[in-house]
């Protein structure tokens, strides 16, 4: 089936709200911004086929490590992660993938702006 | 020509620890409607979450003092903690609220009957579900209490709300009557008293705790279940306090660990002590320890015995020809590897062995899709594993009493 072009949101909207998860005619998406770009990613989480766009989107989770080499959780201020609701996977906002498993990454879909229009590709 | 319909777009909403679990799950309900929603499926293995509507199973404890006692404390700083060994600080299991459905709350506003079997129900239809099998949640950790009276206090009233309240406004929910394992003749009270309710399809023992399964204390207990033909399952769970895993420092390392540790311990002495020789048609289920420990424990019992047969002498075979004569359930099922969840399947005799389990609302339950989804299984075995052997070990009637996944969608297609 060939793919269509549909505008589902402002790009101002986008930017100040970060995220937002449609369905388009019964295809789940999530549309993010972050650090100045836009993906879209497909709402089904690649472990259980959960609704991964629709859990929470917040900054990643890293390991501090110091000179002495002692280590402590802490939060990036660079990296966000989209997280399943259903178990928690975390993938990355920007390369779609799993933190620590590469190989494990949602679906991309083709996302674009035009002035203040952002349009998809479904 | 014609203008094309424009798309019918529509927001969709955080998921989050007050989502209705239709919405939670209508992924899950589309998973049925392409692929099992034919299939008879029980899930041996969900929560009630009690520690909900603690005042309700406090307000049932028969004794004077500790039910003035809990209930003082729930009025007060224990809240729905009260008589209990939680340790709310080390609860972790939402994984900092990643996880919503980890001790939700279910919207229930207007709907009648209890919240509970409300929740209960709505998980089951949208998972596409025809019966569930409840456990408690905030009571898998009593093994550990240091008061052994409180155990058998709350015991007894958990007991009577799971059968006074809950289990008899659903029909497709069944229950596991929780032992106060600690105190052996109030384990025997209560199966004598509740023999004869349909509702009780077995017995459950909390696998935390430190009680020698081969004790000569239970051995009454164990003559009583084996002839009342229900099963006897070990549900697992953790405890941080054990000195081992307070080595630990990350949630995710004691729950790989532990979930996997009580029930091993409890097999190991089980078999070494003879007692399916002892009792020889009682039928034993290991719930909540995923899969990989089986087939580890397999070999290194049977290795040992083979070098050390004059200490374990009760034994006419192998370890491991008893533990493919038991049961287990599925969840937490690891499968990052299929051709070692293959192997570990086989070692068994899953196709008629093995239980599915959800284990919701728990942080890492289990779609009846992961079944489904192997690809090495017959159709056969899935029928068996989702729904067909819970059928046989229970009793259970096998006509299809759950809703269509369609008409689940129809009513509440995953809005949020």
């Amino acid at each position: 089936m060939s793919r269509r072009e549909v505008t589902v949101a402002s790009l101002a909207e986008l930017h100040e709200r970060g995220r937002i998860v449609v369905s388009i005619d019964g295809t789940e998406l999530g549309l993010y911004s972050h650090a100045g770009e836009i993906r879209a990613w497909r709402n089904l989480c690649p472990h259980q086929g959960g609704p991964a766009c629709q859990g929470k989107f917040l900054p990643r989770t890293i390991e501090v490590v110091d000179d002495a080499k002692r280590a402590a959780p802490g939060i990036s201020s660079e990296h966000k992660s989209i997280v399943c609701p259903w178990h928690g996977f975390e993938f990355d906002v920007l390369t779609g993938r799993h933190v620590v498993d590469e190989r494990v990454h949602l679906i991309a879909v083709p996302i674009r702006s035009q002035g203040d229009e952002v349009i998809v590709s479904i | 020509m014609a203008e094309p319909e424009p798309p019918a777009i529509t927001e969709l909403a955080e998921i989050n620890g007050t989502s209705d679990s239709r919405d939670v799950l209508a992924h899950a309900t589309v998973q049925a409607q392409q692929s099992y929603d034919d299939y008879f499926v029980v899930d041996i293995d969900a929560h009630v979450s009690e520690d909900h509507f603690w005042d309700e199973v406090l307000s049932l404890v028969d004794n004077d003092y500790w039910r003035d006692l809990g209930m003082t404390q729930f009025e007060g700083f224990g809240g729905k903690n009260a008589l209990l060994n939680i340790t709310p600080g080390m609860s972790q299991q939402s994984v900092g609220g990643r996880i919503g459905h980890q001790g939700r709350r279910e919207p229930v506003a207007g709907v009648d009957g209890h919240p509970f079997v409300t929740a209960a129900g709505r998980g089951m239809d949208s998972m596409g579900l025809d019966y569930q099998v409840v456990f408690p949640s905030a009571m898998l950790l009593l093994g550990m209490h240091p008061q052994t009276e409180v155990e058998v206090a709350l015991a007894r009233a958990f007991n009577r709300w799971l059968t006074e309240v809950i289990l008899p406004q659903d029909p497709r929910l069944k229950g596991m009557l929780y032992l106060p394992y600690n105190t052996p003749e109030a384990c025997e009270e209560l199966v004598e008293r509740y023999a004869d309710n349909d509702d009780i399809i077995g017995y459950t023992v909390c696998s935390t705790r430190n009680n020698p399964v081969h004790s000569d204390v239970y051995l009454r207990l164990y003559s009583l279940i084996q002839d009342s033909g229900k099963p006897l399952a070990f549900h697992s769970g953790y405890h941080w306090g054990d000195p081992s895993f307070a080595q630990l420092n990350r949630f995710l390392s004691m729950h790989a660990l532990s979930f996997t540790h009580y029930n091993q311990i409890h097999v190991t002495n089980w078999i070494i002590n003879a007692m399916p020789e002892r009792f020889p048609t009682i039928k034993m289920l290991w719930v909540e320890s995923g899969l990989a420990w089986i087939p580890f424990l397999m070999q290194r019992l049977d290795h040992e015995v083979l070098m050390r047969p004059s200490e374990a002498p009760g034994l006419t075979r192998l370890p491991s020809e008893y533990m493919k004569e038991m049961w287990y359930t599925t969840q937490p099922m690891e499968r990052t590897d299929m051709e070692l969840l293959e192997a570990t399947m086989k070692s068994f005799n899953a196709e008629t062995q093995l239980l599915y389990s959800s284990d919701w609302p728990h942080w890492d339950w289990d779609a009846p899709s992961t079944i489904t989804n192997l690809p090495f299984l017959s159709e056969h075995a899935k029928r068996n594993i989702l729904g067909l052997n819970a059928a046989r070990l229970f009793n259970l009637p096998t006509e299809r009493v759950k809703p269509s996944a369609a008409s689940v969608l129809d009513a509440r297609p995953g809005r949020s």
